[in-house]
């Protein structure tokens, strides 16, 4: 067992934990932060996507230990990042308008890579959108609504869904 | 989806994880940023009885200016090599194949040392770095050597560094004002290239008489490790920058290589993807 500390979605935790555990496991599991998903086996899907140290990661892809002192944002702390605590960040609400999912597994992914994406290119192409989702996969809607979201968040689409 | 049980020791120094390699020897695995170790673990492919983490090492991290070369530290995200102005300007070959390289999530977290050191041979770093004639410093027990990139790729995933060794820093030869390209082919979105081609082309003289005076490339996934497309890089030198002259020398793309036959196309195919990527990436290269 190794002992961690970081901080998840605003809170101090601290656990004793197997090196093997992913950081996923953890989040779900101990922590029962369940809005986070794990879609696939291979890292491909990005449903597990969340924010370690302000950028998206594959949180399958990173072991628990290797977040030690790290800060890291879930879907379900997303809101209050921008002091919204019972309302939804401006992405999720874009997601809400456009209808930007269907079965919605993969949007809790979607949604935190789309954030990544716009706090570095702001006001971003559809090409630019489809690029910098790419390590998300949605296997409902063909994505049409996904980019739209992307595009209506960062202030440059109608919504039409 | 779990890895099975192993141990966990993250060094801060380079001495410290020498010093963890040569106590737990061959049951030990180094991860670096994990994107490709991970999933090997989980998928108990592999199944060492100690991890060692570089990731709490800082000196591993960063690009430097070191004179007529440029230095980029082993752990040094790709996102962060990406966008570093000096990799711009004096090796932007290395700029363009990571820009597109697995997906965002994975450069954030992946490393340009772990990439080179895994040494997949779709992988998107080791033809540049071949191309480039990058150099790859490795600390052991006895101090540093440094392997030439010709050197460096020895098998399908398997490298110059020894099972007691780390990779601690790519040395990349200065060339400011080289064009660049890496054109690469893929079947869907952040997968492996089927091929792809690293081109870096210096070109001389006016528009409408520019001349290629020297040519660099390298070739993904056209064999088991990253290989040199040296009879493109002789057949272009002198030429003039033109379709025809590209197209000519890009025949020869597939000369000496040896690639593999899997879902994604045989060998065959493999052969006329590389002369086809080799011709756009050169044209490109050199802004036609």
């Amino acid at each position: 067992m190794t002992r961690i500390s970081l901080t998840v979605d605003g809170a101090s935790v601290s656990d004793d934990v197997e090196p093997r555990l992913l950081l996923v496991q953890y989040l779900r599991e101990r922590l029962g932060k369940t809005g986070t998903v794990i879609g696939c086996d291979t890292s491909n899907c990005g449903a597990c996507t969340v924010h370690l140290d302000g950028t998206s990661v594959k949180s399958c892809n990173v072991l628990a230990v290797q977040a030690d002192g790290a800060e890291v944002t879930t879907i379900e702390g997303l809101a209050r990042t921008v002091g919204g605590d019972d309302g939804l960040h401006p992405v999720q609400e874009a997601f809400r308008e456009c209808h930007g999912l269907q079965c919605g597994f993969c949007t809790p992914g979607m949604i935190m890579q789309s954030v990544d994406l716009l706090k570095n290119n702001p006001k971003p192409t559809e090409e630019e959108i489809r690029l910098g989702l790419e390590g998300n996969l949605c296997r409902c809607t063909g994505y049409h609504n996904i980019v739209k979201a992307v595009q209506h968040a960062s202030g440059q689409a109608e919504v039409t869904a | 989806m779990i890895p099975a049980a192993f141990d966990y020791v993250a060094p801060t120094t380079v001495e410290d994880a020498l010093a963890a390699l040569a106590q737990y020897g061959d049951e030990a695995k180094i991860i670096a940023g994990g994107q490709s170790l991970l999933p090997v673990l989980r998928m108990r492919l592999n199944a060492p009885e100690w991890i060692i983490d570089l990731g709490r090492i800082e000196s591993l991290r960063g690009v430097r200016d070191d004179g007529d070369a440029i230095v980029i530290g082993a752990m040094t995200p790709h996102v962060v090599v990406g966008s570093d102005p000096l990799v711009a300007e004096h090796a932007s070959l290395v700029a363009k194949a990571v820009e597109h390289l697995a997906d965002a999530q994975v450069r954030h977290r992946g490393t340009f040392g772990g990439a080179l050191a895994h040494a997949d041979p779709a992988g998107d770093l080791g033809a540049p770095a071949l191309a480039l004639g990058a150099e790859f410093v490795i600390a052991g027990s006895g101090g540093t050597r440094t392997v030439a990139a010709d050197d460096f790729f020895v098998d399908l995933f398997e490298t110059a560094i020894g099972e007691d060794e780390i990779l601690t820093e790519v040395r990349i030869p200065k060339r400011t004002g080289w064009g660049a390209t890496y054109e690469k082919f893929v079947r869907v979105a952040h997968q492996w290239p089927i091929v792809a081609v690293a081109a870096t082309v210096r070109v001389e003289g006016q528009a409408g008489d520019r001349v290629f005076a020297e040519a660099r490339i390298g070739l993904t996934n056209m064999g088991s490790t990253p290989l040199r497309a040296r009879a493109v890089e002789d057949a272009l030198v002198g030429q003039p920058v033109t379709d025809d002259a590209v197209r000519t020398a890009a025949a020869l793309a597939a000369d000496g290589t040896n690639p593999p036959s899997d879902l994604n196309g045989d060998a065959d195919y493999r052969r006329h993807l590389a002369t086809v990527l080799t011709r756009r990436a050169v044209l490109d290269a050199a802004g036609a």
